[in-house]
């Protein structure tokens, strides 16, 4: 099985990756793509797996804001890791949607940008196969605070701490 | 000026060693090229045509004399011995290697500095005017809202990865001094009818292929509103803005596309509903914040002294070295404080890269800043340094250590104080080299008479169209371009960075290296036959157009 970074340590990846068209739903659980999930969102919630939803760097989160409660994970893709969209999208999931469940990170993800991604609310991370994950894991604590609020800390420093 | 707390010292130093493990990857080939290249921009790390460049940042232009003779000591150690100041008041290495640079941020962090996010799609190093904090026409200091955007916008966790590279300028004055309706975002300082300070906000406003002046978005924004509402503009360029064509990718392009008005609504909407969720105005700057920052830019102790008395004694020493006039007309301004001045200390002398300076030169800087002044400087966005605060009876003493050490050229304002980008001699992407053509021009005009005479004038070099040398905004504006693999100027008028910014406008076909500075005498000699008495070259050029300019620089020789 697949490995990822989950809640800072390295973990099973039990989910599949469904890319549109979607033609066959294999057994156990499916990340679906947006556009599938808006439109087969009924006979997906017969699934025995568990289903999230993932979404490209130009799709907005906005179109999800009703189905939050019922998602166990969402993934953000990455079609480059230069392409920074889906560190807003991860924020207004979680600061503006209240988004409670798993946010991934999948496609072209960096070790360098995990800080940062984790800092938007993200929790999984899906790096590149030959990654040692083990050692990508010391970069979610590159920093040890940050001046600006963000999913991870309410307050900006300067009310924190000055 | 400001000083770093545990915080902020500790935020720098992990940046050093998170650069250096990355560093440290990169060579033992454990991150590609492309992955590595974002990470080494965003800490400053160009790799140019001969060697790799590293850009330091220097926060809206203040430097103490301590990080001043820091950067002399690197440039020994870890350069040739010489920096250059650039047009977005940065210091840049020109030589460093690659592997040494975690080693040189380390030197850099020792003394509050770094390079972080001098260069890569992310929020550069905001800035502001030279004169800040002793400008006569000042609404209030610019410096401590800078400070406050400086830590806002550093390792921004959300704004990392922008479309293209996003530069935030304030101006806390009447006149304009920095450009800032030039920048991605452009804020003003205004006090309201109740007095109390906001901004005006522009964006959209930028230099580059596509030079364009920046749109008011919103003509009052609440100072402690100031953060929420940079981050809904950020975040919506963050998500909107063109990703698949990096010509496009800017700012600029997104606000004209959409226009200013819709831009503004899109801003207004994500803003209201960041402040929706902040019911416990979490997101809101507080007074003790502002005060706090503000206290970090005292305004000195000035003696009270008569004004009169030193302007005469002023006067006579003037009267007696004609050198020393011509310094103190051209390089020296007064203060709202009575007694003292603001001295421009000129990169600019002939046959020297414009805004390069040695090492030992650095040292001489930072020994007048703590004689004169109180330790500090300003770096311009005209590429001088400009030392604040100096008593004037003691300005002779300052100009006669300062010209010794080739830091008086008294050509501040004229055209041989041009803006230059480094070009064709270092920079990979020049079209053309500008240095050469800054020295031709200052060869040209040797004659200090002519070039007073000349008066006000900005003249401003750009070796490719990303437009480096501000080539737009300059009086007289030249731009480096590539024919068939061999290296012509176009020349442009017209330009302006002030408060009535304007672009300048393209005079006619470019011109061979050798026939540029023959065509910019012909444009002064025009100027000069037609001017009234007094205008000055951008006045005249605004009255009476450009044909008279244009069939002088063509007309075929008889």
């Amino acid at each position: 099985m697949q490995k990822m970074l989950s809640h800072g340590a390295v973990a099973e990846d039990s989910w599949t990756v469904l890319q549109q068209p979607v033609e066959a739903i294999p057994a156990g659980d499916i990340l679906v793509p947006l556009i599938y999930w808006l439109e087969h969102r009924a006979e997906l919630s017969a699934q025995a797996g568990q289903v999230g939803v993932w979404l490209d760097s130009d799709e907005e989160v906005e179109a999800l804001v009703n189905d939050l409660g019922e998602l166990p994970l969402i993934a953000l893709n990455f079609p480059k890791f230069v392409d920074g969209r889906s560190f807003s999208s991860a924020r207004l999931l979680r600061d503006r949607y209240d988004y409670q469940g798993d946010i991934r990170a999948i496609g072209n993800v960096i070790q360098d940008q995990l800080y940062m991604l984790q800092r938007c609310g993200f929790t999984q991370f899906s790096l590149a196969p030959e990654v040692d994950l083990q050692a990508a894991a010391k970069s979610l604590s590159d920093f040890s605070d940050g001046y600006q609020t963000a999913a991870d800390q309410a307050q900006p420093l300067f009310k924190r701490l000055r | 000026m400001y000083i770093y707390d545990q915080y902020d010292q500790k935020l720098v130093d992990e940046r050093v060693e998170q650069y250096r493990d990355q560093t440290q990857r990169y060579l033992d080939g454990k991150i590609s090229e492309e992955e590595f290249l974002p990470l080494r921009l965003q800490n400053g790390l160009y790799v140019q045509r001969l060697a790799p460049m590293l850009r330091v940042a220097v926060p809206y232009g203040l430097m103490s004399s301590t990080q001043v003779r820091k950067m002399a000591e690197i440039s020994r150690k870890f350069d040739k011995g010489y920096v250059h100041f650039t047009t977005r008041q940065n210091i840049q290495l020109n030589w460093p290697l690659l592997a040494e640079v975690p080693d040189i941020l380390a030197e850099l962090a020792s003394v509050q500095m770094h390079a972080i996010q001098t260069s890569g799609n992310c929020i550069r190093n905001t800035t502001t005017d030279q004169f800040a904090g002793v400008a006569a026409d000042e609404i209030e200091d610019p410096r401590p809202w800078c400070e406050i955007i400086r830590q806002w916008s550093t390792i921004h966790p959300e704004f990392a990865f922008l479309p293209r590279k996003f530069k935030i300028a304030v101006c806390g004055s009447e006149e304009d001094r920095a450009a800032f309706l030039l920048h991605d975002i452009g804020l003003q300082l205004v006090k309201n009818e109740q007095g109390e300070t906001g901004f005006h906000v522009y964006v959209g406003g930028g230099l580059g292929r596509t030079p364009v002046i920046a749109s008011s978005i919103k003509p009052f924004l609440p100072k402690q509103h100031l953060l929420s509402y940079l981050d809904a503009v950020l975040r919506v360029y963050n998500r909107y803005g063109n990703r698949n064509n990096k010509y496009k990718a800017r700012i600029k392009i997104l606000v004209k596309a959409w226009t200013p008005e819709v831009f503004a609504e899109r801003v207004e909407t994500e803003w209201a509903q960041i402040l929706a969720r902040d019911v416990d105005g979490v997101t809101q700057l507080t007074d003790n914040e502002i005060e706090r920052v503000k206290t970090f830019f005292p305004l000195p102790d000035y003696q009270s002294v008569d004004d009169a008395a030193i302007n005469g004694a002023l006067q006579a020493q003037a009267a007696e070295s004609l050198a020393f006039s011509r310094w103190l007309e051209r390089n020296v301004r007064d203060q709202k404080q009575p007694g003292y001045a603001a001295v421009t200390l000129s990169l600019k002398p002939a046959g020297v890269a414009p805004g390069d300076v040695t090492d030992r030169q650095l040292e001489s800087i930072a020994n007048l800043a703590d004689q004169f002044s109180n330790g500090e400087l300003r770096t311009t966005h005209n590429q001088n340094i400009v030392i604040a605060d100096v008593i004037k009876s003691q300005l002779f003493e300052f100009w006669q250590l300062a010209k010794a050490d080739g830091l008086a050229t008294p050509t501040i304002g004229t055209i041989n104080d041009m803006i230059c980008c480094p070009g064709g001699d270092y920079c990979s992407l020049a079209n053309a080299k500008s240095i050469p053509v800054a020295e031709a021009i200052q060869r040209k005009f040797e004659d200090l008479d002519y070039v007073y005479d000349l008066g006000d004038l900005e003249l401003n070099i750009s070796g490719c169209m990303n437009a480096c040398g501000h080539h737009h905004i300059g009086h007289i504006g030249i731009l480096g371009v590539d024919k068939k693999g061999a290296e012509w100027y176009q020349i442009q008028l017209g330009g302006s960075a002030n408060k009535s910014a304007a672009l300048a406008k393209v005079l006619g076909p470019s011109l061979s290296r050798d026939d540029v500075v023959d065509g910019i005498e012909k444009l002064l000699d025009v100027y000069v036959e037609n001017r009234l008495e007094g205008e000055a070259f951008l006045a005249t050029y605004q009255r009476i157009g450009a044909d008279k300019f244009k069939e002088r620089v063509y007309a075929k020789d008889a």
